[in-house]
């Protein structure tokens, strides 16, 4: 019985045939590039899957969703949604042998907006993505120096006293908020480019550019030292932390399972959100990188593989992460705990040593019978670990302050700080060179550029628009505009192209032929795991995070944080709603990649309609090859 | 008791003068210290709490704050006030201890050395202390921080302005090898396409209409796949 499909006329014209696939595999067609050794292959992929998301988003939602329990609903999602989606794009690209315009335009004209989508919405994650990490390159560069900068409270012009502004909040908040992002209190409010900032937004882009000059010619020499590295710096602060005090507590506080979060849906989207994003499907990149290897390269293999490495290294980098905010909070608390114990000595003036740790809570109790009012007076504060602990921060907060400031307090800082954020960067710039590969390749295959200009042409003009649009995000304001970009460019729009890339294979190409495909490719059909998964789970749990995702974000007003100084509660981030007119800005970057989809569909047929004439095609075989040749008749 | 010993001397009628020297002498003895104990007293106007913190700055190696250290302390401010004043001859007399506790904390009080019932204002003292800090934390092996004179505010260091900063070094170090990459794989990029250019040229006479890849000494395998004629394109164009 053959699993339903919906109509698909030509798609054995547009698609190369097994035997084809065969005899361009035997003469080494050199047009294409191609892989030098499996070891790049994986290793690029790799780099694409594993980014800046698995060190500071999952360990943060491991530890508000239940810690150790929030590892059954990541698993399970992995299993049932990223592995049959990456098999998915491995497979399709190996086979069609294209980038994403390519492949979906194979499979049925029709689709060209699924690769369109995928080309606008790697084109617009790739610019944010890359002011993260000028971000880090420039704390990066402030590393060479001791004490770091963000160690300590700046003097201010008359050199009487400390900025109130660090001193109010913190050193680490100061250098971010103040010297690194010098950010305006609104989104409204420019402020104008800060010329460090676009320093080193023109450094990473020009850095990213000599990795990608050539595609996959330099993009895979440079994956052997981006890809590992951030492995082996892993270990060495997995080492170094385990020697800090507090930092068992960290993990433990990480792994503590909490089994009644599995009862709260919110859980199980985050895990199906994080699983998602984690793996960069739909930017199309993974579909390029596929189409360059061999056709009998095992994508089964590499897909389960990929997503086994991908997971280990969430749970890995969680327990790092962990172990070196575990010995950060120990240290805040010792540091409140002295501060409290200070005071006191001071007020009733006695002697050093009388009240230590052990003995503080009876001390404070008796001093407070006998003197209420003094310590009152004296305004302690309450120290509690597990407080410190959940001051759980994720994204840039996790990155440049929590984890900043817990170098700092490590002897020999900026030996760690440097090797922190070279780790962050090949993090980062391994991930984009999916998204070149995702914006440029479809670029290419749209033909929006000449042909006979060469590859080194195009990626430079993609990094220099990109650079350009991307100096938004050097403003004051910058730091905003990208919060913005990361919850609406790289969320819903990923969430529609995985599920129409999804329909696109199963049901306009065939899953009976997607099968055959497979069989003539790796030696054997796809198990029962694969075609359920493809035909009913996978879609179904992308389409209900989305569906989930829209209604939220619809339904909710939309707000952002904001830091000012002149607020009530600073340091405590200001909650703003956004000004009317972002809501532009949003549509554009959420609704016009997932628009484009049905919009090229529906361009193509009226064009197709309301054309006069009928293309005819003829072919024609001579001596030397096959020869189109296209007649028009007038109806 | 004085008072006896002034009608007793009175009634004994002796030599005036030597009696109110003696007077005078016992007046110093006991009134003298009744009076520093007015002039240092906790919340004193002119004086200053001084505040140690031996056990945090030095640890295990921590001496014992004994009379001596106390000496040593009148001492040394002593030898500030001389610092700063340089005409005037203080002594140890005139800094006065009190209210001593085992915080290890004390106020004490400066006397003017030619009077000692006067002390020196506060403003005076603080400037004095702010010119000798740094000998003073010296003497104690203490810092700004463990040895306190409560309302002294350390000074800030003055920050340290290097002329460039340190990461616009290392940013010209990391851009300056960046564009030394991309220029020589672009130059690296235009000799091969020149090379492969003029290796297609010098074939090209003879097979000029076969560009098939695989092929040696201009013979025609059987079967090969002419893909210069073929549309690489298959695909229906945008």
């Amino acid at each position: 019985m053959r699993f339903p499909k919906l109509p698909n006329l030509g798609l054995g014209d547009r698609i190369p045939s097994h035997q084809e696939l065969e005899r361009m595999e035997k003469e080494e067609a050199g047009d294409r590039p191609k892989w030098d050794n499996k070891t790049q292959y994986m290793l690029t992929c790799v780099g694409f899957c594993v980014g800046l998301g698995n060190v500071w988003r999952f360990p943060y939602l491991c530890q508000s969703h239940g810690g150790g329990a929030f590892m059954i609903p990541f698993l399970i999602l992995l299993v049932l949604e990223g592995i049959p989606l990456l098999h998915l794009e491995f497979a399709i690209g190996q086979r069609l042998r294209s980038g994403s315009v390519g492949v979906w335009t194979a499979i049925n004209p029709y689709l060209t907006g699924v690769g369109i989508a995928s080309l606008l919405v790697s084109f617009l994650v790739g610019m944010y993505y890359n002011t993260i990490i000028a971000w880090v390159m420039w704390y990066f560069f402030n590393s060479f120096q001791n004490p770091l900068p963000w160690s300590q409270c700046p003097v201010n012009a008359n050199l009487t006293d400390l900025v109130s502004e660090c001193t109010r909040s913190s050193p680490v908040d100061y250098f971010w908020y103040r010297d690194t992002l010098n950010t305006s209190t609104s989104i409204g409010d420019s402020g104008g480019l800060q010329w460090w900032m676009v320093l080193c937004l023109l450094c990473a882009w020009l850095l990213l550019y000599v990795c990608c000059l050539r595609g996959i010619a330099t993009t895979g020499k440079a994956v052997y030292v981006t890809s590992t590295l951030p492995y082996v710096v892993l270990t060495i602060f997995l080492i170094r932390g385990l020697t800090l005090k507090g930092s068992l507590d960290g993990i433990k506080f990480l792994f503590t399972p909490d089994l009644n979060e599995l009862m709260n849906p919110s859980t199980w989207l985050d895990a199906g959100a994080q699983v998602f994003y984690s793996f960069s499907l739909a930017f199309g990149g993974l579909i390029s990188f596929s189409s360059y290897n061999s056709v009998h390269n095992n994508c089964e293999q590499d897909a389960v593989i990929i997503s086994i490495i991908n997971g280990f290294t969430s749970v890995y980098s969680a327990t790092v992460i962990y172990s070196i905010i575990g010995f950060r909070a120990t240290e805040r608390f010792d540091d409140c705990l002295e501060g409290n114990i200070l005071a006191l000595l001071n007020a009733f003036n006695l002697a050093e040593g009388s009240i230590k740790e052990g003995n503080y809570a009876e001390s404070l109790q008796n001093l407070n019978g006998t003197f209420p009012e003094t310590i009152q007076s004296l305004d302690l504060k309450t120290c509690d670990l597990q407080t410190f602990l959940s001051q759980g921060v994720e994204g840039t907060g996790l990155a440049f302050i929590v984890f900043t400031e817990a170098i700092t307090k490590m002897p020999v800082s900026p030996l760690w700080s440097i090797l922190f954020f070279i780790m962050l960067f090949c993090l980062g710039l391994s991930t984009m060179f999916g998204s070149i590969e995702g914006t440029v390749v479809p670029l290419q295959d749209l033909n929006i550029f000449p042909k006979r200009w060469p590859k080194e042409a195009i990626t430079g003009i993609v990094c220099l628009v990109s650079f350009v649009i991307a100096l938004i995000f050097a403003q004051s304001s910058g730091n905003y505009w990208l919060a913005l970009f990361d919850s609406f460019a790289g969320s819903i729009p990923l969430l529609v192209i995985a599920f129409c890339e999804m329909i696109a294979v199963v049901y306009i190409y065939g899953i009976d032929r997607f099968n055959k495909d497979i069989e003539f490719m790796i030696g054997h059909k796809p198990n029962l795991f694969w075609q359920v998964t493809w035909r009913f789970v996978s879609p179904l749990i992308v389409l209900v995070i989305f569906v989930f995702y829209f209604v939220t974000k619809v339904s909710s007003n939309v707000t952002y944080i904001a830091w000012n100084p002149s607020s009530e509660d600073f340091p405590t981030l200001e909650v703003l709603e956004y000004p009317a007119w972002i809501y532009v800005i949003i549509f554009i970057l959420a609704g016009v990649p997932s628009l484009v989809v049905p919009g090229t569909a529906i361009f193509k047929l009226i064009r197709r309609c309301c054309s006069n004439k009928n293309v005819y095609g003829a072919e024609v075989d001579t001596v030397s090859a096959k020869v189109q040749m296209f007649t028009t008749k007038m109806s | 008791m004085i008072s006896y010993v002034f009608w007793g001397s009175l009634a004994l009628s002796g030599i005036k003068e030597g009696m109110l020297v003696w007077i005078l002498f016992l007046l110093c003895q006991v009134g003298a210290p009744a009076l520093a104990q007015d002039l240092c007293q906790r919340d004193a106007p002119n004086g200053y709490k001084v505040r140690i913190s031996l056990k945090t700055a030095l640890g295990e190696d921590a001496y014992e704050w004994n009379q001596s250290e106390m000496f040593f302390f009148q001492a040394t401010m002593a030898f500030a006030m001389r610092r700063h004043f340089q005409m005037e001859t203080y002594n140890v007399d005139n800094i006065i201890l009190c209210v001593q506790t085992s915080r290890v904390s004390f106020w004490f009080v400066v006397t003017s050395p030619d009077n000692t019932t006067m002390l020196i204002p506060k403003a005076d003292v603080e400037k004095a202390v702010r010119m000798s800090r740094h000998r003073i934390n010296n003497a104690f092996l203490l810092s700004d921080r463990t040895l306190e004179f409560l309302g002294i505010y350390p000074t800030l260091a003055a920050p340290v302005n290097p002329d460039t900063p340190p990461w616009l070094i290392v940013f010209g170090v990391v851009i300056g090898a960046v564009c030394v990459g991309i220029i020589a794989l672009l130059i690296s990029s235009l000799l091969q396409k020149r090379r492969k250019e003029k290796g297609m040229t010098e074939d090209g006479q003879d097979e000029e209409d076969m560009q098939v890849k695989g092929v040696e000494n201009g013979i025609n395998l059987d079967g090969t796949y002419n893909r210069g004629f073929t549309d690489d394109d298959r695909f229906t164009k945008l």
